[in-house]
């Protein structure tokens, strides 16, 4: 009996999560009474001297504190406590925002230095200087400016992802095969008519692909960003959780970045597949 | 006397390469329909281009109704060798693409309509709402077909049209071709490798020469009745004569062309006029 393969890969995958928990779980678990103390200094030492109990949380503690969070995320108890969902939701607010500016921009842009090989020279030397630089490492210079912390992380956002999606487009753009421009030439198509009906559609799943990556990277700055400037957001969330030694809350902060990343990733993956023609 | 489409003196070079042709020259009256025949590489396709204004001639000119042509235009539709449908776009989608762009006022509706007559004439009713993906060659080429037609231009060029095409499909769109574009007047440059379907279709065989340096060796004048059926062509007393002319044309003097008092300007008209026994 051969079952199909995505049935197969489920499996295999649940075996593996199941493999690691068991091996977490016992990594961390309590060993029992390792000393012979007073109670009254064993109660002082914590379970993590007296039980032999890992300092790290186990799975079922995780498992407890992420149910927890999910089943109430929104709570807000003023400014150091608030739900993991609302911390998230500014942080995709953020994202989406300073994402949505670069999209903005970087398309426009990037078919411009596609479709003209003098910009495409002219703008280059920028690109490649301006497309390494950490996006955090305008932070500074963002706050120096804006002076406002949430804006200085949109723009943290903005500056990360235009790169990808502007390379890309001006790649997709210049790449549209020549033999559809020519039937766009022969049929007398305006140059704005063109642009929308042959060159768009030619190069939208290399554009696409390009605001995948950006937003990959994205999601990537925003935790550091936040941890930088405070306030709200799941990276805010962490660093205050650290702060508190909440070393769980740190872990379920963790699962729920990862989780966010393949949601956005998902939703591009999505709208890529709609643009792409098969040849 | 210059004709319809006059070719005056075009040369086409990449670089500093020998050229693929120069000092060409070719006049075609309204109405016309002229095949070219020549082996691969020749420089076939690189004539069309020039004709259809999407390559510019290194040297000379091209004049079509009297005016020296600087781009491509609406009036010379063209038949791509290699498809160049757009994959995003279903058959209706490239066909309707066509018809829009030369009539920009019609409605979306007058605009399938019009689309659908010239999927129908080609023969892919049904297979509307494919993508290009989903046809095989024939079926693509003959999209081609279909948007070039649907824009009732005045000249047509074509590249090989129906090269991947079976026997019946092919029999058929000749027909169909050669109904509309005699039926309408229109003027048509087409390139061929196949030499039946140039003495069936063509008023006038243009023998070009192999590259690099091709020249334009002789103009066979098509002497089978212009009322010509596809069936019974071949027992046409003068048939095999013409296609004798053409295939040793390409089997021996296509390579060893001598040039030597050869006029470009004045290519030889050859009539063949005389019954193989
Ligand atoms: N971009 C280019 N650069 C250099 N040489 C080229 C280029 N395009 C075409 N050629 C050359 O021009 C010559 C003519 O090409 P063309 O496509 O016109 O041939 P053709 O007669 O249509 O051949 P076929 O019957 O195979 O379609 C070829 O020898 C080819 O190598
Ligand atoms: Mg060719």
């Amino acid at each position: 009996m051969t079952a199909s393969l995505p049935w197969r890969a489920a499996l295999v995958s649940v075996l593996i999560f199941v493999a690691l928990v068991l091996a977490w779980h016992a990594a961390t678990r309590g060993t029992g009474s390792v000393q012979q103390m007073s109670p009254e200094y064993a109660k002082l030492m914590g379970l993590t001297a007296t039980q032999g109990k890992s300092a790290m949380p186990g799975p079922l503690e995780i498992g407890a504190k992420l149910w927890e969070h999910v089943r109430n995320p929104f709570y807000d108890n003023g400014p150091n406590d608030k739900g993991i969902g609302i911390q998230i939701a500014y942080s995709v607010g953020r994202v989406l925002i300073g994402y949505g500016l670069a999209v903005l921009v970087a398309v426009p842009v990037g078919f411009l230095i596609g479709m003209s090989p003098l910009m495409n020279r002219a703008l280059d030397p920028y690109i490649q200087i301006l497309k390494p630089i950490s996006p955090l490492a305008w932070m500074p210079l963002a706050l120096y400016t804006i002076k406002d912390s949430s804006l200085s992380a949109i723009f943290v956002i903005f500056i990360g992802s235009l790169w990808p999606t502007m390379i890309n487009t001006s790649f997709g753009v210049a790449q549209v095969r020549k033999e559809w421009l020519n039937v766009a030439r022969t049929l007398e198509v305006g140059t704005f008519r063109r642009a929308f009906t042959i060159i768009l559609p030619a190069a939208a799943p290399t554009i696409l692909t390009g605001m995948r990556i950006s937003i990959g990277i994205a999601w990537l700055v925003i935790v550091a960003a936040e941890m930088l400037v405070g306030g709200t957001g799941i990276g805010y969330f962490v660093w205050n959780e650290w702060n508190n030694l909440s070393i769980i809350n740190v872990i379920v902060a963790i699962v729920a970045i990862g989780v966010g990343g393949m949601v956005l990733d998902l939703i591009l993956a999505r709208l890529t597949r709609l643009v792409t023609f098969p040849e | 006397m210059s004709g319809f489409i006059s070719i005056e003196g075009i040369a086409r070079r990449y670089g500093t390469n020998a050229p693929i042709f120069e000092d060409l020259w070719l006049s075609m009256s309204q109405g016309d329909f002229v095949c070219v025949i020549g082996h691969s590489g020749c420089g076939k396709t690189t004539v069309l281009n020039i004709l259809a204004g999407l390559d510019a001639p290194s040297e000379g000119a091209v004049i079509v109704d009297g005016k020296e042509i600087s781009g491509p235009s609406l009036d010379r539709a063209v038949i791509f060798q290699g498809h160049s449908l757009l994959p995003w776009r279903t058959v209706l989608g490239n066909v309707a693409y066509a018809v829009s762009s030369r009539h920009r006022d019609w409605s979306t509706a007058q605009v399938n309509a019009h689309a659908q007559i010239f999927i129908d004439r080609v023969g892919l009713t049904g297979s509307e709402h494919k993508r290009p993906a989903e046809l095989s060659g024939g079926m693509k080429q003959r999209v081609g077909i279909a948007r070039a037609l649907s824009i009732e231009p005045k000249i047509m060029l074509m590249d090989e049209p129906f090269s991947a095409l079976d026997a019946l499909t092919r029999g058929t769109l000749q027909d169909e071709v050669r109904r509309i574009c005699t039926g309408t007047g229109q003027t048509v440059f087409m390139i061929t490798h196949d030499v039946d379907e140039a003495i069936y279709l063509a008023d006038k065989i243009v023998l070009m020469t192999n590259g690099p340096g091709a020249v334009l060796a002789e103009i066979v004048d098509n002497p089978l009745p212009r009322d010509r059926a596809r069936t019974d062509i071949h027992k046409h007393p003068l048939y095999y004569g013409v296609r004798n002319h053409i295939v040793d044309f390409l089997v021996s003097r296509s390579r060893a062309f001598n040039t030597t008092g050869h006029d470009p300007r004045n290519v030889p008209v050859v009539r063949p006029t005389h019954a193989l026994t």
